[in-house]
């Protein structure tokens, strides 16, 4: 039950801090050209954004969650766990970031997941 | 036509930049904490860990990777769909696999290698797809 608890820490946390980031860096903009200045100016500009401070305390939870599932379970049970994260960031891509998902797209996504957990594996 | 190759190239060129940072900085800490060696859980031997860290430069070096993952990272979601830039991100475990293989020599199960080619081929099909599909200008008024 622990272990499950904490596998959706883990899931949740990481993908709903990356959607938070993502939302904050859209909210940003993108930089106006790929150059040193512009970076630093782009990297304050999205320091300042609220949506990325909510998305770093959501990856603290998923990484801690990460360590604690780590002491319990087999790395080879963990890792490819938490490959579920590709498929339930895409419906968070999907439903919240209002993306455009296509089938092509999600046919992608699941052949990942399944090739991150069998790498995992070993 | 013209301005969605040029996505299409700063995202790849992103992300590229995102896998590699990725990459070099993890085995950069690798090779510190190797050179360190493992930490006693005593308050001496975390104090001596911690003298360790702060002055070895492999760590550093993996530090300045890792910065580098986290501005690309946030350059190009600046841009691209999170369900576009996520599953490419996933490549870096296929070119850790070929990296292992080459420089490393290590053995590599069959396992491995079907999840290789399935994360090379997925990658490939969400490259297919475009990089952006939500509209930039009307979020960054929200």
């Amino acid at each position: 039950m622990h272990v499950v608890l904490f596998l959706s820490f883990l899931i949740f946390g990481s993908t709903g801090g990356e959607i938070a980031i993502t939302y904050g860096m859209k909210a940003t903009g993108e930089p106006e050209r790929l150059r040193p200045r512009e970076l630093l100016r782009f990297l304050g500009k999205a320091l300042c954004n609220t949506w990325f401070w909510a998305g770093v305390p959501l990856m603290a939870l998923s990484f801690y969650a990460l360590l604690v599932l780590l002491s319990w379970e087999p790395i080879s049970f963990v890792i490819p766990a938490s490959a579920l994260s590709y498929v339930v960031g895409t419906l968070g891509a999907k439903y919240i970031l209002r993306e455009d998902v296509s089938a092509a797209r999600w046919a992608g996504v699941v052949l990942v997941c399944a090739g991150v957990a069998l790498v995992a594996l070993g | 036509m013209a301005s969605e190759g040029r996505l299409r190239l700063k995202t790849l060129v992103m992300v590229s930049a995102m896998v590699i940072c990725a990459n070099a900085g993890d085995l950069m800490l690798k090779r510190a904490m190797l050179q360190i060696g493992a930490v006693e859980l005593t308050a001496p031997g975390i104090a001596h860990a911690f003298r360790m860290t702060v002055t070895s430069g492999t760590l550093w070096i993996g530090i300045f990777f890792l910065g580098g993952f986290m501005l690309s990272y946030m350059t190009v979601l600046s841009w691209a769909d999170y369900s576009y830039v996520m599953p490419a991100g996933a490549f870096g475990y296929a070119l850790l696999t070929l990296l292992a293989v080459i420089f490393l020599h290590e053995a590599v199960s069959a396992r491995r290698w079907v999840g290789v080619v399935l994360i090379c081929v997925g990658v490939l099909l969400v490259g297919q797809t475009k990089p952006r599909t939500t509209d930039v200008s009307r979020e960054a008024l929200a």
